[in-house]
């Protein structure tokens, strides 16, 4: 166990990387993941802790562009009452209904549940359904760098991203979605609050001509990282909507969905729940 | 846990306030173990129950879960902030008048979440006040009177019929 021998709460991003820069920094944006974690000592501390929530370029959602950005404080109330993101990307919006409680979602941010990695996290779906990245930054050779990586190359388990540990995650950013574009979320737990997800699936697409185009679906809960459902996607490819695709699509879930069994369900009924999930989700869009 | 103690500036209940506490602290142990306030409860400690409820910057947060040094700088209210030189707030007098208690250790979460709702939604329907409170949790109450209580204060704002 090591001792925290600062706090830093600085302003500016440039400062925030300064201090990372040596790996050995713990970050905190709304602290919803990271205290219980460092309560119940599954996490420990490094020796500095930094707080990301007063640096104000880290912050705020924009939507006025061909490339939509959200920054990686920004609260999931925040994105919940966007109208712009309402309009843009419900898919996203409809995702924070379910979200934990409304305390909860007043303080936890997007870049925290990313990072958090949770197979379960509830933004991880629909954000891969509108094909989004991460930008991550560091602070090399006198000067911060930035990269970007898909999202679906973050995750790499539970509790593990592609991120390094001298890194933050600055955004997360995603195409303007087409005109019409579809999409879908749906999440189950035995309560409609204060669930973390026993199983989630996102649905995006366009449909052009009666055909299914640029087909994205994404799983969560059902492996050990948030996926992409490569084999219901090209189930549902390029065909039209009705119940044979549906029927595919929904006997394809087997192929990518390889849950576990847990405290919150056993493996057999996710992989029943995901199959409902689908089929449900599909059979809305085909009403709509 | 050995951490280095931090000087935070912040407002409580309208008065500026000033004090050292350590980096790991949590708003919730801040207040009741350092302030000397304890109507905001400690329940779950993991931001499952609500007991903790306060307001930072006109929302609501789990103080069970804040770290207490993120209160630098911003305004906190908690239970003990809601009563006024003329009594007890409105949200606080409908749940005394309709029973919304009994062994009220919810309470004072409940009431800082109402007070929220209400504040933003002042003629809110039950349904709407239902969606709203679901991160508060009594084990007494069965909600029913705590739900009659926040609809009382909705109809007082004005609220033409029950939602
Ligand atoms: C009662 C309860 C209910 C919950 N319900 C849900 C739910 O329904 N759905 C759901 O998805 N989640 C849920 N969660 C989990 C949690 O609230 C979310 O994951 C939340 O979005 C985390 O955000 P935060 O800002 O609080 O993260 P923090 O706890 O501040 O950080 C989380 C992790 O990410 C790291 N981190 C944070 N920001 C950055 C950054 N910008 N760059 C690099 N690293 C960073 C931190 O070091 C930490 O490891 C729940 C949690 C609780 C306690
Ligand atoms: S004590 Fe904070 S939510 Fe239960
Ligand atoms: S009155 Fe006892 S928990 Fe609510």
């Amino acid at each position: 166990m090591q001792e925290i021998t600062t706090y830093l709460a600085p302003r500016r991003l440039d400062e925030a990387l300064r201090a990372t820069a040596d790996g050995d920094a713990t970050v905190f944006c709304g602290g919803t993941d990271l205290a219980p974690q460092t309560e119940s000592g599954v996490r420990q501390y490094k020796a500095k802790l930094l707080s990301l929530r007063r640096i104000e370029e880290l912050g705020g959602i924009e939507a006025e562009g061909h490339e939509i950005r959200i920054g990686a404080t920004t609260t999931i109330s925040e994105i919940r009452r966007s109208s712009a993101l309402a309009e843009i990307a419900p898919v996203l919006v409809e995702a924070t209904e379910h979200f934990a409680s409304e305390q909860i979602r007043n303080a936890a941010s997007v870049g925290g549940n990313l990072c958090n990695a949770s197979p379960a996290g509830d933004m991880s779906p629909p954000l891969l359904v509108l094909g989004a990245a991460v930008e991550l930054a560091c602070w090399r050779e006198g000067a911060v760098r930035t990269r970007r990586i898909p999202l679906e190359e973050f995750f790499l388990g539970p509790g593990k991203t592609a991120k390094l540990p001298e890194e933050l995650l600055t955004a997360v950013v995603f195409e303007r979605p087409v005109v019409d574009f579809v999409g879908r979320f749906r999440k189950s737990g035995p309560r409609p609050a204060l669930e973390i997800s026993t199983v989630s699936v996102a649905f995006g697409a366009r449909i052009a001509n009666g055909l299914l185009r640029g087909v994205r679906v994404a799983m969560g809960a059902v492996a050990p990282t948030p996926l992409r459902a490569r084999h219901v996607e090209a189930a549902l490819e390029g065909k039209p909507l009705d119940a044979a695709t549906i029927a595919a699509a929904v006997a394809a879930t087997t192929e990518d969905a390889k849950p576990i069994d847990d405290v919150r369900a056993s493996a057999w009924y996710r992989s029943h729940l995901i199959q409902v999930f689908v089929e449900e989700v599909l059979n809305d869009v085909r009403r709509n | 846990m050995m951490s280095v103690e931090t000087e935070i500036n912040f407002k409580l209940n309208g008065r500026e306030v000033s004090l050292r506490v350590p980096a790991t602290m949590k708003a919730l142990a801040m207040l009741r173990d350092r302030l000397g306030l304890t109507g905001t409860k400690y329940a779950c400690g993991e931001g499952e129950c609500g007991a903790c409820t306060i307001n930072v910057d006109g929302k609501t947060v789990n103080s069970c879960l804040m770290y207490a040094v993120d209160c630098d700088g911003r305004e906190v209210v908690t239970v003990e902030g809601l009563r006024t030189p003329e009594g007890l707030h409105p949200v606080q007098q409908a749940f005394v008048d309709h029973g919304a208690i009994q062994c009220g250790f919810c309470t004072p979460g409940m009431i800082m979440q109402a007070q929220h709702l209400l504040e933003n939604n002042p003629t809110l329907t039950r349904e709407e006040a239902k969606r709203g409170l679901e991160g508060n949790i009594c084990r007494c109450t069965g909600y029913t009177k705590v739900l009659d209580a926040v609809e009382a204060v909705a109809d007082k704002n004005g609220r033409c019929s029950h939602g």
